[in-house]
Parts: C-alpha cells; sequence; structure tokens
C-alpha cells in the first residue's frame, strides 16, 4: 500500500480535564472517501480540526504529504490548509460579506488570480453546486440553510483543494436536500481527484458516499483500555458487523440510554 | 483550630490559582496584542478598515456629542454655587475647562468607546468564534488575527482621538452654555480667564491619553471575543468582560499617564510649576 496521505499517529486531544480523544492511530490514502460516524460528543468535529491544523493534539502528530504540521511555521501551516477545503456544520459563511464575496474569500486572499479571473471561477463553483447567478448579491442571512451548505461547498471548492473536509454535510437539512448534498460530495470526487473525510450521523450519507467507515466511541463509555476506533472497514462490513455498540448506532436504537436517562433524572435522596 | 488552618490554607491555594490565572490571561493578551501589531505589515488588514472605522468613528458622534455636552453643563451646576461665593463665578470656566480637556473628555471618550463599540466588537467576533467563522477565515487563508483584529486596533486607535476632540469642545461648549445664559456669568472675562488658563501641554495630553486608551480597548474586547465561550452565554459573557476589563483598564492607563505626563512636564519645563 502506498504512504498514506493524512496519518494520525497516538493523537490524544484534551481540552483542561476534558480528554475526548485518546491515542487515535489513522492512516488515510490518497483518493479515498472516508466516513466518521459515531455520537454526539465522541470527538468526530475535533478530529477533522486536527487534521486541517486548526486545532494542535495534546499526544501525539498529525502527518499531511509527509509534514508533521505541529512543527510547521504558522505560514507553513497556512500554505498547508489550502491544500484542504472545509464545509463546516453550520456552513460558517462570512455574515457581512455576499455570496459572491464569500465564495471569492480565499481567492482573493492568496492574491495570485485577478478580479476577472476570480468573477469566473466563482459563478463557475457556484454553478457547479446548482445555484443560480442571483443569489450573489445575497448576504448568508438571506439563504435557506441547503443553499448555505452548498454556498459553503462552492467556497471551500474555489481553492481547488487535494483534501476535503465535510463536517456534518446535511445535518438539519430535509430528506431531498441531503441528497442533493450528497450528490454533490459524489459529484466533486468524480470531477477532481480529491480525497475526502465526511463526520457524519446520517447512515445513508454513509453507505452513499464513503468507501470506508471508521466509527469512534466516547471514551467516557469505554472500558479501560479499550481502543476509541470501534471499527475501521467498508460500508458493507460495517452493515454486517455483530459488535453490539456498532449495531446500535447503525440501527438508531436507544437500548441503554433509556434507563441511564431515567437514573439522570431520578431524584436523590 | 485544625479547621482555621485548613481554611486558611485553602484560601491561600486559592488566591495563588487566581494570581496564577491572572499571570497567565496577561501572558496571553499580550501575545495577542503583539499579533495585533504584527498584522500592521500586512495589506489583508486594511481590506476592512473604512466600514470598521466608520462603525467606530462616525456611529459614535451622536453618544460622544450628548455625554461631552451634559458633563460640561453638570461640572457648571456643580462648581458655580462654591465659585458664586467667593466671588470667582468669572473663574468658573477655567476649572471646568481644564477638567474637562485633561481628565473628563478622553476618559469619557474612552468609556463611551469601550461601552459602545468595545462590547459590539467583543459580540461580534465571539459569534463569529461560535459559528466557526474565524476557523473559516483560518482555512481559507486569512490570519483571523490580522483579518479581524488589526483594523479594529487601528480604528480605535486613530479615531479615540478626534472622538475626544468632540468631546472636549461639547464640554466646554456645554460648560459655557450654563455659566453664561444661565447663571449670566460675564461672558468677556469668562473667557479671558480660560484662554489664559490651559495651554498646549493640557491640550497634548487630553490626545496623548486617548491612543494609549483606544488600544487598551481593541486589544482587550478583541481578545475577549476571540476566545469567547461557547453558547449565546458565552457571547453576553464575552460583550460584559469586555467593557468591565477595559473599562478598569482605561482608569488604571489614566492614572499610570496623568503621573508619567506630569513627570514629564516638571522635567521639561522645571520652572513652569512655580509660576502658576
Amino acid at each position: 500500500m502506498s504512504e498514506a496521505l493524512i496519518s494520525l499517529q497516538q493523537v490524544t486531544m484534551q481540552f483542561g480535564t476534558q480528554r475526548v480523544l485518546h491515542a487515535i492511530d489513522l492512516d488515510i490514502q490518497r483518493g479515498q472517501t472516508l466516513g466518521i460516524i459515531g455520537e454526539s460528543g465522541c470527538g468526530k468535529t475535533v478530529l477533522l480540526k486536527l487534521i486541517i491544523g486548526l486545532l494542535q493534539p495534546t499526544v501525539g502528530r498529525v502527518i499531511f504529504d509527509g509534514n508533521d504540521l505541529g512543527k510547521l511555521s504558522e505560514r507553513q501551516l497556512t500554505q498547508q490548509r489550502l491544500r484542504f477545503g472545509f464545509l463546516f456544520q453550520g456552513a460558517a459563511l462570512f455574515d457581512s460579506l455576499s455570496v459572491y464575496d464569500n465564495v471569492a474569500f480565499g481567492l482573493r486572499a492568496q492574491g495570485r488570480k485577478s478580479e476577472t479571473e476570480i468573477g469566473e471561477i466563482v459563478r463557475q463553483r457556484l454553478q457547479e453546486v446548482g445555484l443560480p447567478p442571483s443569489v450573489l448579491d445575497k448576504k448568508p442571512a438571506e439563504l435557506s440553510g441547503g443553499m448555505k451548505k452548498r454556498v459553503g461547498l462552492a467556497r471551500a471548492l474555489a481553492l481547488d483543494p487535494e483534501v476535503m473536509l465535510y463536517d456534518e454535510p446535511t445535518t438539519g437539512l430535509d430528506p431531498i436536500m441531503t441528497d442533493v448534498i450528497n450528490e454533490l460530495i459524489l459529484q466533486t470526487r468524480r470531477r477532481r481527484p480529491v480525497t475526502s473525510i465526511l463526520v457524519t450521523h446520517e447512515m445513508k450519507t454513509v453507505n452513499k458516499v464513503s468507501d470506508r467507515v471508521v466509527m469512534l466511541y466516547p471514551l467516557s463509555r469505554l472500558k479501560p483500555g479499550e481502543p476509541q476506533v470501534l471499527f475501521d472497514g467498508t460500508p458493507d462490513q460495517l452493515r454486517a458487523c455483530t459488535d453490539p455498540r456498532v449495531r446500535q448506532f447503525i440501527e438508531g436504537e436507544a437500548r441503554d440510554r433509556l434507563q441511564e436517562l431515567a437514573l439522570a433524572t431520578e431524584p436523590r435522596p | 483550630m485544625a479547621t482555621v488552618n485548613s481554611e486558611v490554607l485553602g484560601l491561600g491555594r486559592w488566591g495563588r490559582r487566581k494570581i496564577a490565572d491572572a499571570i497567565v490571561d496577561l501572558g496571553d493578551l499580550s501575545i495577542f496584542a503583539f499579533q495585533i501589531c504584527a498584522g500592521l505589515c500586512r495589506r489583508s488588514s486594511y481590506t476592512t478598515l473604512l466600514p470598521i472605522s466608520y462603525s467606530v468613528g462616525v456611529r459614535s458622534i451622536p453618544v460622544v456629542t450628548i455625554t461631552g455636552l451634559f458633563i460640561g453643563m453638570v461640572l457648571a451646576v456643580q462648581a458655580y454655587a462654591e465659585f458664586y461665593h467667593l466671588g470667582l463665578a468669572t473663574r468658573l470656566g477655567q476649572i471646568i475647562n481644564i477638567s474637562v480637556v485633561r481628565e473628563l473628555g478622553p476618559v469619557l471618550a474612552a468609556v463611551m468607546l469601550a461601552g459602545r463599540v468595545g462590547s459590539a466588537m467583543a459580540a461580534e467576533l465571539a459569534t463569529m468564534r461560535i459559528t466557526e467563522q474565524i476557523d473559516a477565515l483560518a482555512c481559507l487563508g486569512a490570519n483571523p488575527v490580522h483579518y479581524l483584529g488589526t483594523p479594529r486596533f487601528l480604528a480605535s486607535v486613530l479615531l479615540i482621538p478626534l472622538l475626544t476632540i468632540l468631546a472636549n469642545f461639547m464640554g466646554v461648549l456645554g460648560g459655557a452654555l450654563i455659566c453664561i445664559d444661565v447663571y449670566h456669568v460675564e461672558s468677556h472675562h469668562y473667557w479671558e480667564n480660560v484662554r489664559g488658563y490651559i495651554g498646549m501641554w493640557d491640550l497634548m495630553t487630553g490626545l496623548i491619553k486617548p491612543l494609549f486608551f483606544g488600544a487598551a480597548i481593541a486589544v482587550i474586547c478583541c481578545h475577549r471575543g476571540f476566545y469567547s465561550e461557547a453558547g449565546a452565554e458565552g457571547v453576553g459573557r464575552a460583550a460584559t468582560r469586555a467593557f468591565v476589563l477595559s473599562f478598569i483598564a482605561v482608569l488604571i492607563l489614566d492614572f499610570f499617564l496623568a503621573m508619567f505626563l506630569n513627570n514629564l512636564y516638571d522635567y521639561l519645563w522645571p520652572q513652569a510649576r512655580h509660576m502658576l
């Protein structure tokens, strides 16, 4: 197997006294579409932010294309970050800027293209995600949730990234818009040789888009010595997995959580 | 006795932890201030300077005008009775105007800036933090501190002296309005006494101090916004703490700058004090 494009080595992340990730080892190959699943609070978004260098691990290393992100200067880290596109959970569009300026932001920050070239790229990317030119002058507040996600995707794609990171791209969207976003993720992969990492709760998205799935489990629920990565395999293997914790997640059943809820809300003597 | 000892020890530990936290915060704030200043050399830091300057400067004009006018009027009302009984009513302008120009104008403009602009800055940046817009900036190749912090710093530092001039002017006008039009102090002597009493040094010190106030307000408020806690409560707390901390910083800076500038005056013109 060729050298991994992204490699997480014994990554542990702790905020104050709260440990979110513990000793994660993960290799992501070039061109792969990896779906990361797991319950809320198990550290999926933190993992994405570690991969792009927005956070530095408390322990361990994140290697991107041979570079240890923890050892790069701020300028070098910025250069590496530009090789990524990040679709944030709430799209994270800049409120004060129009759709056009949002999509053009990264291109202008680089300062390598003329305003005419930037205009062409912006229109092309918006067309790719199925948005009409009439949205160009709108502010993010005037857009629906699905449109915001698509503008966010257009903005992420404007810099022609080698790696696309999607943080819960379909959360809060209706089923039709969810499928539209899934199709756009597939279309992005078809059009360019991009490596994709997708954090999601939606099993439909995982099955449709990913060719590898990793499931994380919250540290607070693990027994001592158990690895945090509960599952690592293809979507087909995930469907056939017999681990009750994996099955509980993919079948979306509360089971023991209802008892925990009852215990937590029970009045104390 | 053992309980008292353990309480004292507990208090000591708590105190040491608080002091250590304060030192860490101060170090963090200093690094942030350094990053903001480093952004002054970057062209990207100036792209949003104009709209931010409009928000900081132009939109502060009404509030600074009103507060400046009323502070001058209140000073006149409070001081008139004392000066009148001493037969010094025509000297009222001296005490009102020197107070406004050297202290009240700069501090008032700074407090207005901290309250109106500083807390808004903190709330805006905190909202950007919790909606991941600051992370998005970093992912798109911009340095968030340079892009968001530096223009706010620059606008505050450059525009606060102008707001101070406005506050001074309105304070002087307010005082004169009450003294001359309401208490019928003879206007010629009122202005003549003022002219002989307030010098260029007084005006200059009143304009040097706001530069430091503006810098402190911008750094503190941007820092609070950048490192806000999550949720609506976190944004509210960031805005409140930004105002409280910058207000305290303005008063502390005012004290030390007043000491420094007075000593500087004595050093530059040692004979001048005796001539007053």
